[in-house]
């Protein structure tokens, strides 16, 4: 194994939700993660001294990390904003990890505050589901997406994962049963996760095929609900997390990598910047894909799941149809299980915490405290995020000490 | 606001100082792109070639003709601005000469737009500004 110094050695994560009973700000919300991680990892609040979020920060959209150290008293050696769409939570971990590796600083908390705001008094009507902006931050003069994508009708992000799903199925062929069957099988997952927006909620492949295509080929079962929620991790050194009650869970290996932002400027729309990563991440972990109990891979949609397994390396290019075919996913029996909180289709997206999702379930696996969902061996596993139009990807190899 | 709205909603585009030489090409039918001396053509228009950081390179004039590389249906208004255009293929179009770009497809049924299909540049103009879209040309 590599010679990374870095675990987690905690985790909180709450159930998303469409609309949440009670209103909180985001730092109010980042207040009560850091209280409930810093429990969990059996810590003292003054042993902090690493403070990493995801942006945006609704409070504090300049100076994030500072606004942070302030509401929480926390003096930081090492602050950081992370702007990494739905790889943020991944990135978010490595970059902790090598703050703590290169001694900046020694035990930091990741920090995905995403609830549902409240409106101020004077506003129209009260808060509302969880709605990214259509334009997604590209409608600023000067941006290609102001001239270029948006004037031709190219706005969130589904219809720019269907067109990767479009280009797939012409270019390689993957039957629409076999993406379904992603969605199908995750949502199985999500039976055993009591957080799960859609536990107890089984759907089948026909089911899939029956709902509404959104944007084609891609249906409304393959979409990802967006969801309110939050989630958080405590990282330090593995010598300190030993100390903890907690078994450790190393970040073994780790990579990063990001080529564009709209899918229209992709170098290859299908071959996704998750290759880089993940070979970087394994090759700092010294270990193989054949050795990973499970995996929990970012899924935003089906089409990202047979992308991911194929680029991070599972299997060949073009073969992510059979794969699926041919390998079980369930936590239950399956003999690949992938995602077994459910994935964000199961478990609901709630942004950036959504993205933090994969890290908990690898994190709850390696701990044994997976509940109904255990794996009868978890020691070591496969995580990655995809931010953008699968644009910026971070792959990370967590381990059991 | 990078983007002004048409009257009837639609988000149209500001063109900048870099790139109104597209903008202006196609209000005469004409689609230029930019190329580098060193490494050919590419897209969008950027203040240096994404390939090399070379400044030197000039608009030239692209065929117009392309194939759709990838496309959707927008089915239930991603944009709500474009609500009552759907449904509509959208799709990312790769030119003759190489470089690709989104573009509405015109022309035929959202049906039957196919990955690979034959497209070439048509130009609409809207309150001002000229977008290219793209149509089903015969082989």
């Amino acid at each position: 194994m590599g010679k990374q110094s870095a675990a987690i050695a905690g985790f909180t994560e709450w159930a998303p939700e469409r609309i949440p009973e009670t209103p909180m700000f985001p730092m109010e919300a980042a207040a009560q993660l850091a209280a409930e991680v810093i429990a969990d990892a059996g810590f003292e609040k003054d042993e902090v001294d690493g403070l990493l979020v995801g942006n945006p920060l609704m409070e504090s959209p300049m100076f994030a990390p500072s606004a942070l150290a302030e509401y929480l008293g926390v003096g930081c050696n090492f602050g950081e904003v992370v702007d990494l769409g739905g790889a943020t939570g991944c990135g978010m971990v490595w970059r902790a990890a090598a703050a703590i590796e290169v001694g900046v600083c020694e035990t930091a908390l990741v920090l995905c505050p995403m609830p549902m705001p409240p409106m101020p008094p004077a506003t129209q009507g009260g808060p509302g589901p969880m709605r990214m902006p259509a334009y997604l931050g590209g409608d600023v003069w000067g941006s290609p997406q102001a001239l270029y994508d948006i004037p031709s009708g190219l706005a969130a992000a589904t219809p720019s994962f269907a067109m990767a799903a479009s280009r797939y199925m012409a270019h390689w062929g993957v039957a629409p049963e076999t993406l379904a069957k992603v969605a199908v099988q995750q949502r199985h997952n999500a039976s055993g996760n009591p957080k799960a927006i859609f536990r107890d909620k089984p759907i089948t492949i026909e089911d899939v095929l029956a709902s509404r295509i959104v944007a084609d080929p891609l249906h409304l079962l393959e979409i990802v609900m967006p969801c309110f929620g939050g989630a958080a991790l405590l990282v330090t050194s593995a010598e300190r997390a030993a100390r903890g009650p907690n078994r450790p869970v190393r970040v073994s290996g780790y990579g990063e990598r990001i080529t564009h932002r709209n899918l229209t400027w992709a170098p290859d729309m299908l071959d996704t910047p998750v290759r880089a990563a993940a070979e970087r991440a394994f090759r700092m972990a010294g270990t193989h894909r054949e050795a990973m109990d499970l995996a929990s891979m970012y899924d935003c949609y089906t089409i990202t799941i047979l992308l991911t397994i194929e680029d991070a390396g599972f299997c060949p290019k073009g073969q992510g149809g059979a794969f699926i075919e041919e390998h079980d996913l369930r936590f239950d029996g399956g003999d690949w299980p992938l995602n077994t909180h459910g994935g964000q289709l199961g478990m609901g997206q709630a942004g950036t915490a959504g993205g933090l999702s994969h890290v908990v379930d690898v994190v709850q696996q390696i701990q044994g405290r997976a509940g109904e969902r255990q794996l009868p061996k978890a020691d070591l596993a496969y995580a990655n995020g995809t931010g953008g139009m699968l644009a910026e990807q971070v792959a990370l190899i967590l381990e059991g000490a | 606001m990078g983007l002004r709205k048409s009257e009837d909603g639609r988000p149209l585009p500001i063109p900048t100082p870099l790139a109104a030489p597209f903008f202006e090409a196609a209000a005469e039918g004409r689609l230029l792109i930019p190329h580098c001396p060193r490494d050919g053509w590419f897209f969008y228009p950027r203040s240096r070639c994404p390939t090399c950081l070379g400044d030197d390179w000039d608009w030239r004039e692209a065929s117009g003709q392309g194939e759709v590389h990838a496309f959707t249906v927008d089915r239930v208004g991603h944009d709500p601005a474009l609500a009552a255009d759907i449904p509509y293929a959208v799709a990312v179009v790769e030119l003759a000469e190489g470089p690709r770009m989104p573009a509405r497809i015109v022309g035929c049924g959202v049906d039957d737009v196919r990955v690979g299909m034959p497209v070439e540049a048509h130009y609409e103009d809207i309150e001002g500004i000229t977008l290219v879209r793209f149509a089903p040309r015969e082989n």
